[in-house]
């Protein structure tokens, strides 16, 4: 069971952290379709930051000693160079939609095709190799370990089995800022101005709202949301490498956000029903729910390819029964032009 | 301005196609440009490649198509290659499909992103029918056609979904595309998963599909490899050229053309006007996604290619060039046919690049994509380049001129007031 609400969480909190970042995007009035493209660029520029910190020796001590809390710091600034990047990335986007006018899909689709193109250039490059990995693993330099903690031999109980050992405190980081964006989303002037932008930019401009300066923000946060949150999924899921791809996550993502129907909450539960499918998906052979020793879900004998089709599938189906009550911010899509007002 | 005989030249450039022609060459050249600038960047940081290899990495990257390799003394030399131009037109097969699949919906006002998985339900049915119908069954060109429909009709049931979730229940097509395009992924690898078409007689190869030249079934090469030798090339260049051309005639000269078009510009105009829009949404995305099928087919029907089933992570990149290559066209079927060529020539030019120096093949994925990017606003260089050729035409010119004659005794009456 620990091992189940464990993983689950993994694979949701980039997910959720993502699909915000869309909600930003599309609430200021941008279709930010390029989420996948921005979280393989952030995945890619923080394992390298990771990389170079680690060939500049400058966490080489704290990891000897296991110092936690520098190592954690050291995960926290990989974690702030990555949203940086994403954040400088998503401005090719933001440029293109809001200073040119030009169509946000494709604008969207290009950084899609951009990122894996000159990510895989590079690392090519770098690493001689098509992936790029950090020296040791990202267990041993991020992740909370038992052993570490309290020696080898204590014996963990159900919470600290579940919630601290072999857990990697990024993904808590990214639930706290999940939290503190939705509350800057929803509770602030800021938020209620760049919302007010997706929904009727016109009356917005016409209160002295800069609408292109906050479609500009919005787009910029998003960039850093998914920039943090892919690199965020190389750390948890792929052991700290970039290779050019993310799997599809940053479009699971938009799946997520139109499933939890562009709000906070119902995005948090959303990604984690995606997120407990990946797991399944991922582990259903060796998930042993109630500890008794009895893999049901691989007795059932259902194949992986099912579990991993049935978020898409779900996502469907909700839109089909949905689509009539969804409620997708008004102007999304449609460039912004003063001189209709 | 059609009265003066002199300006027909100039005429020329008013016209709306030689501005959407050139605005695409002006991304081409902007795509290549950025492309040369970072491997000369590259080159000059690394020391192993240095002015000298950034020099031939920016050569073969315009002309890799020719190059023949390197002589005795080291530098590149360049020739006609039969075998890489063959190449270049095998590859372009699935890119050109794609591409008009794109361009279709968009004529109807979809973005038909869903390519990929209709490319990959057209792969999966032209290899479950062609290799399971037994060759001593039936002559080996009838199954050959039944693999080419088959995938037709699997790929314009695909397409059909989002087409149907759009006009039904008013679905972003785009979400409903990507949607499909990861469902398709994992139930292909799904379906091949529990089939006994897996290559199990070459132990080194895992998760690969038998050649279709296992059943003895493979597209004719129409005496093309007699031209390109030692190539891929075969009839499927030419059937994608007929089909390219049957959807050009089908967009500006048949009725139904028209009232796709007509849905693309103002669904509700067409409706207004006795045009059935739901009917035509579904029909074009069933179209569009036959279209892509048929890349997928002529791929795998090939017989010289190897289908890698385990696909469920990763969607094939085929079905994403169709964008790029539709949208460099301004989704004109004939053009199509030009960039879909372009974009395997580039294709190959990185194959050179990366055998030939200590580059990579993904520049030209960068050059694809940033074209891609300035094909986004491609309307804004075409507003631009028109403003440039009516400044010079004399007519207008003259016209200006008048204009300001007339107009600036005011004029300066208001600047004195603004110049502060």
């Amino acid at each position: 069971m620990s091992f189940l609400i464990r993983s689950t969480l993994i694979y949701a909190v980039p997910l959720m952290i993502v699909a915000l970042a869309g909600v930003f995007a599309e609430r200021s009035g941008i279709i930010n379709l390029a989420l996948e493209g921005i979280m393989i660029f952030g995945a890619f520029m923080g394992v390298m930051f990771v990389r170079l910190v680690q060939e500049w020796g400058w966490f080489a001590e704290a990891f000897t000693a296991k110092n936690l809390w520098a190592l954690q710091g050291f995960a926290l600034l990989a974690m702030l160079f990555a949203a940086l990047c994403g954040a400088l990335f998503s401005l090719l986007l933001a440029f293109a939609a809001i200073n040119l006018r030009a169509d946000q899909t494709i604008g969207g689709t290009a950084l899609n095709l951009i990122a894996p193109a000159v990510v895989l250039f590079f690392i090519r490059i770098i690493a001689n190799q098509s992936t790029l990995n950090i020296s040791g693993s990202s267990a041993d330099w991020f992740m909370l370990k038992k052993s570490v903690l309290w020696g080898r031999t204590y014996k963990t109980n159900f919470f600290e089995s579940t919630f601290i050992d072999k857990v990697f405190p990024a993904t808590y980081v990214c639930i706290l800022v999940f939290v503190v964006m939705a509350i800057l989303l929803y509770k602030t002037r800021f938020g209620l101005r760049l919302r007010s932008c997706g929904e009727n930019p016109k009356a917005s401009d016409s209160l002295g709202i800069n609408v292109l300066k906050m479609r500009y923000a919005g787009v910029t946060i998003s960039g850093a949301l998914a920039g943090m949150g892919g690199f965020v999924y190389a750390m948890t899921t792929a052991n700290c490498t970039a290779n050019g791809d993310v799997a599809g996550f940053g479009f699971l993502a938009l799946a997520v956000m139109i499933f939890g129907n562009w709000k906070p909450l119902n995005i948090a539960g959303a990604a984690l029903i995606f997120g407990l499918f990946k797991c399944i998906a991922a582990s259903y052979t060796s998930l042993d729910i109630n500890g008794d020793g009895i893999f049901w879900l691989k007795e059932i004998g259902v194949s992986a390819n099912f579990y991993r089709l049935l978020p898409y599938v779900i996502t469907l189906v909700v839109l089909a029964f949905t689509s009539k009550s969804s409620r997708a911010p008004k102007a999304e899509g449609i460039p912004y032009d003063k001189s209709s007002r | 301005m059609s009265t003066a005989p002199k300006a027909k030249g100039l005429n020329l450039l008013h016209k709306d196609g030689t501005r959407t022609v050139l605005a695409s060459l002006i991304s081409i050249l902007i795509g290549m440009l950025v492309g040369a600038v970072v491997i000369i960047i590259v080159g000059l940081v690394t020391p192993e490649i240095g002015i000298k290899g950034a020099f031939e990495g920016v050569r073969l990257v315009i002309a890799g198509m020719f190059a023949t390799g390197r002589d005795a003394a080291g530098n590149l030399t360049f020739g006609f290659s039969p075998v890489y131009m063959g190449n270049m037109f095998f590859r372009a097969v699935p890119i050109i499909m794609t591409g008009l699949s794109v361009a279709l919906a968009y004529k109807t006002g979809l973005f038909n992103i869903g390519t990929p998985g209709q490319y990959l339900m057209g792969i999966t049915a032209s290899l479950f029918i062609s290799l399971s119908i037994p060759s001593t069954a039936m002559p080996t060109w009838l199954i050959w056609l039944l693999a080419f429909l088959g995938a037709i009709v699997a790929g314009a049931l695909w397409g059909a979904i989002p087409g149907l979730l759009k006009a039904l229940l008013n679905i972003n097509e785009v979400i409903a595309c990507i949607m499909t395009n990861w469902i398709a992924a994992n139930l292909v690898t799904w379906m091949f998963e529990f089939s006994n078409l897996k290559n199990i007689e070459e132990g080194t190869k895992t998760a690969y599909i038998y050649k279709t030249t296992h059943n003895g079934v493979a597209t004719s090469k129409l005496g093309l490899d007699q031209i390109f030798t030692n190539s891929q090339i075969n009839g499927g260049i030419v059937i994608a050229i007929l089909i390219a051309v049957l959807m050009y005639i089908l967009i500006t000269k048949t009725t139904f053309g028209y009232q796709l078009k007509a849905c693309g510009s103002n669904r509700f105009a067409a409706r207004y006007a006795g045009i059935k829009d739901k009917r035509n949404i579904v029909l074009s995305m069933a179209i569009a996604g036959a279209l892509a099928a048929i890349g997928g087919a002529l791929y795998a029907l090939s017989g010289n290619t190897e289908f890698y089933w385990n696909t469920y992570q990763t969607l094939p990149g085929e079905g994403f060039t169709g964008i790029p290559v539709a949208l460099l066209a301004a989704n004109n079927p004939i053009g199509v046919i030009f960039t879909g060529m372009f974009m395997s020539m580039l294709d190959i030019c990185g194959q050179r690049l990366t055998s030939l120096t200590a580059y990579n093949e993904y520049i030209t994925d960068v050059i694809i994509a940033v074209i891609v990017y300035l094909s986004a606003f491609s309307l804004m260089i075409k507003l631009l380049i028109g403003k440039r050729f009516q400044r010079n035409d004399p007519l207008v010119r003259a016209a200006e001129d008048l204009q300001n004659l007339t107009k600036k005794p005011a004029e300066d009456a208001g600047k004195g007031g603004n110049d502060e």
